[in-house]
């Protein structure tokens, strides 16, 4: 498998203590945030007054249900993620723009992502302002920790057995059609490997919502993901 | 004729070579796969796909349509047409080589290891697999045998048992009866009961809206039990009156020609009485002496009967642990048999076993939940290692979308089937 960097968040329990510390430490820079912010202004506008554009308005994000705007179109995979009761908390946005297609895979925004952890982070920072439970209201829970643990290269570098890959991924065809159907449950042959490696460990760490997916990552190892996804790859 | 002639070559063969597989004509190991349902059609697809022409495989299924129990209950409630349930066999002969055979399994000589078939012959075997699904234990029902069938379907085969119930819940008189005598554990289905009541209810919301729903319960739970009953409440309250254990729902008999139904004393007439009798692995299993009480047991690292080590049993007719009796368990099952089998015929490799189930039920119109868990082999049984159920409570976008995605299995599960 190819070597490349995934900055996937995982939201742990966070040690009570350390709290309000992090809290402090965790805000970012809203100033930057509006720089960066500039990437998306193509598509999105926030702030007062702030509308639908190609993409839908940011105003109010931080705890919005995704594909929620009223009269908005979304494509079928944000229906879907809408329905499967995604919300954009801060663990959900960051992995979302750091890779669009790795959280909702059929996504209608064709964004590359922001690699830069830190410039994720002020982004959010910047977003945070137009919502209304900003994180530094101590109550506002949701939106507020980030921890970041990276997916490490050891993990990202194991080589899939494709093989045993067949085999683990028969389990999947009792689903997901074989032939590339997608009426209800979408299609997962003919993906990229990275975006098959990062979407299963976004369900395994319960960041994608759908429990039924949550269960089969789950109990996958990082060598049986590898191993699907090097047995996708080379699936015709 | 073809089978005579495996026949005699396989008996021929095998008093040369006790322990080794069995070669034929072809020099090919052979498999034979009786019952064409969950378990067996997917175990003889994934066999002849993934062996690549070297096994022989057999498949032996006196249906030459078979009309899924899962998504039964949908036609029930006219969400979907008997058509739409029905598969046949085509595919799993002209695209992956299996031959079908369609007819009845007599018996096993499981030293010969032949199985015989009631149009006559017998078919040899290297590695057998059975996957017959259920038979009912008649008389567990006072009153009802097979015989009643007609009077009080059971509708828990699919096919013109489902149209027979369809028809009868359509032909109820206005503010009618209509009693289910439920099975007690373990059965096919867990919620089969419980979403054959909600749709049910569905039909006689619209058309009956003045009739009454009874289920005698032997049972004191029953699955996704919150679930149902909460949306029983929402969209058919007042309709559907349950009796358990502690009213005398384990103490039923019936009358098919009285149409009577006594719960504990208290004689019920019914418009329509669908009895879901006590259930057993299918007959076949038993002829083989392969049962002990009402299932076969396996073995969960390869689906190995625990009685002999050539043949594996899939699916229903299993006591294997944890797993309910469901198409997505039998499907589930089959694929870890099918690796095994390879692997003692061909030497392919063998990985540690896996299964997963999920259970869809539809309560109304885009009203959907789901229950379902992951499962590994332990020495002693097939064990539960992680579970979800939906929640009370769920915003209807959810249901919908749980719904839509029952759809979509559907859709999965029968391709991996049948191609
Ligand atoms: C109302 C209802 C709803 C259900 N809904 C669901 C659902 O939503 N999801 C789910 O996963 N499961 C569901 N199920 C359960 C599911 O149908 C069964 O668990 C599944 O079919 C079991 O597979 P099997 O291979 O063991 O048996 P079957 O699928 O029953 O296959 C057995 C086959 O063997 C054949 N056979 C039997 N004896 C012989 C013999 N002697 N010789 C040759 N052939 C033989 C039969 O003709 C049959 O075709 C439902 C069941 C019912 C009744």
């Amino acid at each position: 498998m190819k070597h490349y960097l995934v900055a996937l968040t995982l939201a742990l329990a966070p040690p009570g203590a350390a709290l309000a510390e992090e809290v402090a430490e965790a805000l970012g820079d809203a100033e930057n945030g509006a720089k960066v912010f500039r990437k998306c202004t193509g598509c999105h506008q926030v702030g007062p007054g702030a509308s639908n554009r190609a993409g839908p308005h940011l105003n109010g994000i931080f705890g919005r249900r995704a594909g929620s705007i009223e009269g908005f179109d979304y494509s079928d995979a944000m229906d879907r993620a809408f329905g499967d009761g995604l919300v954009w908390e801060y663990d959900q946005l960051d992995a979302y723009i750091e890779n669009p297609r790795a959280l909702v895979s059929g996504t209608r925004m064709s964004f590359r992502g922001i690699k830069d952890p830190q410039d994720r982070h002020d982004v959010l920072a910047y977003l945070r302002e137009f919502t209304a439970n900003p994180q530094d209201i101590p109550e506002s829970a949701p939106t507020a920790l980030k921890r970041e643990v990276e997916l490490s290269p050891d993990v990202l570098a194991i080589v899939g057995d494709p093989e045993y890959g067949e085999y683990l991924a028969s389990e999947c065809l009792t689903c997901h059609q074989s032939d590339g159907g997608d009426a209800g449950i979408p299609s997962i042959t003919r993906w990229v490997e990275e975006d098959f490696v990062v979407a299963m460990h976004a369900y395994k760490q319960k960041l994608r919502p759908h429990p039924v997916m949550q269960m089969m990552a789950g109990r996958l190892s990082d060598e049986e993901i590898a191993a699907l996804a090097a047995y996708f790859a080379d699936l015709e | 004729m073809k089978l005579n002639r495996r026949a005699f070559i396989g008996t021929a063969t095998a008093a040369a070579t006790l322990s080794a597989p069995m070669l034929n004509a072809q020099g090919k190991p052979r498999v034979v796969v009786v019952g064409g349902g969950a378990g067996g059609a997917t175990a003889a697809r994934y066999i002849a796909k993934d062996s690549d022409g070297a096994i022989d495989v057999t498949l032996i299924e006196p249906s030459r349509t078979y009309y899924t129990c899962f998504f039964s209950n949908l036609y029930i409630g006219g969400f979907r047409d008997l058509q739409s349930i029905a598969h046949n066999y085509a595919k799993l002969a002209s695209d992956y080589g299996i031959n079908v055979v369609h007819d009845w399994a007599t018996g096993v000589d499981r030293d010969a290891k032949t199985v015989a078939l009631a149009g006559g012959g017998s078919v040899p075997y290297d590695r057998l697999i059975l996957s017959p699904g259920i038979d009912f234990v008649e008389g567990a029902v006072p009153g009802w045998d097979l015989s009643a069938q007609t009077a009080m379907p059971h509708a828990y085969k699919a096919g013109t048992q489902t149209a027979l119930l369809k028809s009868q819940i359509e032909a109820m008189p206005e503010g009618g009866t209509f009693v289910m005598v439920a099975p007690p554990n373990p059965y096919r289905c867990p919620p089969g009961p419980y979403e054959r009541i909600s749709m049910v209810a569905h039909v006689l919301r619209d058309r009956n809206p003045t009739a009454k729903i009874i289920i005698a319960d032997p049972k004191a739970n029953f699955s996704k039990q919150g679930l149902f009953e909460e949306g029983w409440n929402k969209h058919y309250s007042g309709m559907i009156t349950r009796i358990g254990p502690d009213f005398g729902g384990e103490n039923v008999s019936v009358n098919a020609a009285t149409m009577e139904v006594d719960v504990d004393g208290e004689v019920i007439k019914a418009d329509v009485c669908n009895v879901i009798p006590v259930q057993k692995a299918g007959h076949i299993c038993e002829a083989a002496g392969l049962t002990e009480g009402n299932w076969a047991p396996v073995d969960g690292h390869t689906m190995v009967s625990r009685m002999d080590e050539n043949i594996h049993i899939l699916g229903d007719a299993t006591n294997q642990g944890d797993m309910p009796k469901s198409g997505f368990s039998a499907n589930s099952q089959a694929k870890v048999a099918a690796m095994a089998v390879r692997g003692a015929l061909t030497g392919s490799r063998v990985f540690p076993a896996k299964f997963s189930n999920t259970c869809w039920s539809l309560i109304d119109t885009d009203d959907g939940v789901k229950v379902g868990a992951s499962y590994e082999a332990t020495d002693e049984k097939i064990a539960k290692t992680d579970g979800f159920v939906s929640q009370t409570g769920e915003d209807a976008a959810l249901r919908k979308a749980t719904y839509e995605e029952s759809i979509g299995w559907y859709e999965g599960i029968t391709s991996d089937m049948f191609g």
